[in-house]
């Protein structure tokens, strides 16, 4: 199989998905309507509701949603062969990620853009409530965790993209300043940033630092938290926003490097279609498959994003489709470049499976050097360069999402001490949240050895589960409204079956390996997915048997505060 | 040369939007919890707390009197809590 007809034809997958597909779920199932008053007109405050141009839009939009996890999901699930991840993007992005996300952002414009959150506290019930704010905590609890073990295995795995790493962040506080201090032209900046991020990944490439093979896992894991913590201490203007600006920038040039090279070089795949020649050790493709790739596919993250700001800014409910399922489809884009690179930049097959020795070992390392010789082929960059420039990528994506990761978890913890009557300060709070990350990822060895394959496909399942929260919310308002609840059934019952399915095979391998930390936070995991289940089950019967809801909330009046509450 | 005038200021305008937008909401709630604090400040010897800088801050009382009703509100407060600043 050649990568570029494989690239095109997951393209033409997607791409038919946003044409035929968003089109029947724009006009029959959410019947988005071009005059309907958006929150973004009827709420406008100049604050969360603006209205906003829709490419302006997506690329928040996109930027948002799309990070490591679509990159390093589809780079450790080819071990099971190129074609199971391959039907997974495109399927999913199509039929599952795109209806997702655009069914998020059209439930929350229908009601005043609160986020899911609070939907689903109307439409499945107080509990619905609660229970989200469980499965969030248990997210960001994941992925801190998962994160920071990526971030360690490329800074091991691509000593050359140290510098870079750590150099982005002096970019990103020189760019911060650059625009709030000295008021630069926002294009110009632009520019210097990018050039000074590309300088620094030649300046790593040409000094590559190694640390001591026994030091270096624990050294950089320690640095990794002590640098979320910091950073999620800092005002947001001062790093975090230059930096996340600065990425959304990256994300597009890497994205046109990686497609680029493969339109050139168009190699050819090496590895099998099916792999059934896995290495030992390997659980089953059915269920570890669909919850090793969350984003990608179908990912309840991105319904936060949707509900949480993306439709507060929608400027007509038609953009939707647009923002909303092309947003899933450029994060589909993402996945499939991932798999094509982790699949057809390694010269033979052998080399590929010396790379996919044990399940969890390729992942973003294969992508790395599988997409570096891609882009060396395609574009002449070398490889160790090219490695570099990706490594880089993945790593700031990452980080970012720590650094976000770390903040929200302190907010969470500090609201948790509120409600038992305690005044937990900011830095208590950060203290707390990173401490039990680094529990988490420390509990499996001083290195966080083999800390990916089993805290992925646990943070994979808790992003599912609240993908299947958001389903259900949108199968209840379309059954309420008696339209065909079919486009988000579907996808919820196979979504929490997989979910439910892969909770319980984990649950063996971790007793089996006495990992019982893990194995604490699968049965809770585990719980809260069949109350999911249960609570979705009842409101949707509730939902099916009543009459036929036709107004939206402005009519409703719902009792609630305005606004979302996230974040 | 006027089109790409145009062209240069629509690219501007869309990167600051893209470097803006996620961060409005932040922004603004920093800026209303300063303004709660300063407002408190300034009310604080109408509230009954000693101020030594209150011969200053009495001055801007009058500044901040559009701003009480919000504030009381938002502080958890139905009625106004200063016996001389009605307002509602």
């Amino acid at each position: 199989m050649n990568s570029l007809l494989l690239a095109v034809i997951g393209i033409a997958m997607v791409l038919g998905g946003y044409f035929l597909y968003s089109k029947y779920l724009a006009s029959r199932v959410y019947r988005l309507d071009p005059e309907y008053a958006t929150p973004a007109h009827t709420m406008n405050d100049g604050v969360d509701y603006v209205p906003t141009n829709k490419f302006v839009l997506w690329g928040h939009h996109f930027t948002s949603v799309a990070g490591a996890a679509p990159i390093v999901g589809p780079a450790v699930a080819v071990i099971w062969g190129w074609l199971p991840a391959f039907l997974w993007v495109t399927i999913g992005t199509v039929f599952f990620a795109g209806m997702h996300d655009m069914g998020a952002l059209w439930a929350s414009a229908r009601n005043r853009g609160q986020s899911m959150g609070m939907l689903s506290g109307r439409y499945i019930g107080a509990r619905g409530r609660s229970l989200f704010l469980v499965v969030i905590f248990l997210l960001l609890l994941m992925v801190n965790a998962a994160f920071a073990t990526v971030i360690k295995n490329l800074l091991i795995a691509t000593p050359t993209a140290v510098i870079p790493t750590w150099g982005a962040i002096v970019v990103a506080i020189v760019v911060g300043q650059m625009i709030y201090r000295w008021r630069m032209n926002l294009v110009l900046t632009t520019v210097l940033g990018v050039v000074a991020l590309y300088a620094l990944i030649l300046l790593g490439d040409a000094v590559p630092i190694e640390l001591p093979e026994n030091s270096a896992a624990p050294f950089w894991l320690t640095m990794l938290f002590l640098y979320a913590g910091v950073a999620s201490l800092l005002p947001v203007h001062v790093l975090l926003q230059p930096r996340d600006y600065i990425n959304g920038v990256q994300l597009f040039i890497a994205l046109g490097i990686l497609y680029g090279a493969v339109l050139i070089a168009s190699p050819a795949v090496v590895a099998p279609a099916v792999n059934q020649n896995v290495p030992e050790g390997t659980p089953s493709l059915v269920p570890l498959l669909f919850v090793t790739i969350a984003c990608g596919a179908i990912s309840g993250f991105h319904g936060m994003v949707s509900s949480g700001t993306s439709s507060k800014q929608l400027d007509k409910e038609t953009d939707a489709r647009f923002v909303g399922y092309f947003g899933a489809v450029g994060e589909g884009l993402l996945a499939l470049g991932a798999i094509i690179a982790a699949t057809a930049g390694f010269a033979t097959l052998a080399n590929w499976e010396e790379t996919y020795a044990e399940f969890g070992n390729g992942g973003v390392g294969a992508f790395v050097s599988g997409g570096a010789s891609i882009v060396n082929a395609g574009l002449g960059i070398p490889d160790g360069l090219s490695a570099t420039i990706l490594a880089t990528t993945a790593i700031l994506f990452a980080a970012t999402t720590m650094d976000t990761g770390v903040r929200l978890s302190r907010f969470v913890v500090q609201e948790a001490g509120d409600l038992m009557g305690l005044r937990v300060n900011k830095i208590v709070g950060t203290v707390i949240a990173v401490g039990v990350a680094m529990g988490i990822t420390f509990s499996m060895g001083a290195g966080g050895e083999g800390g990916l394959q089993v805290i992925w496909p646990l943070f994979g399942t808790t992003n599912q589960l609240l993908a299947s929260l958001t389903l259900a919310v949108i199968a209840v308002i379309l059954l309420q409204r008696k339209r065909n609840p079919l486009p988000a059934l579907v996808p919820l019952v196979f979504v929490l079956i997989m979910s439910v399915y892969a909770l319980i095979v984990q649950l063996g391998t971790f007793a089996t390996n006495g990992q019982w930390l893990q194995l604490v936070l699968d049965v809770i995991i585990l719980v809260a997915s069949l109350w999911v289940a249960f609570e979705a089950a009842v409101a949707m019967v509730r939902a099916w048997r009543g009459p036929e809801v036709v107004e939206d909330a402005e009519t409703a009046a719902a009792p609630s505060s305005a606004g979302g509450t996230d974040g | 040369m006027s089109t790409v005038r145009r062209w240069w200021r629509d690219l501007s305008d869309g990167l600051r939007e893209f470097y803006v937008a996620p961060y409005r909401r932040t922004f603004a709630r920093a800026q209303r919890e300063e303004d709660d604090l300063f407002t408190l400040i300034v009310l604080s010897e109408a509230l009954g707390v000693p101020n030594p800088a209150s011969y200053y801050t009495i001055e801007l009382l009058p500044l901040i009197h559009e701003r009480v009703h919000e504030w009381h509100t938002r502080m958890g407060m139905d009625r106004s809590p200063l016996e001389n600043v009605a307002c509602c």
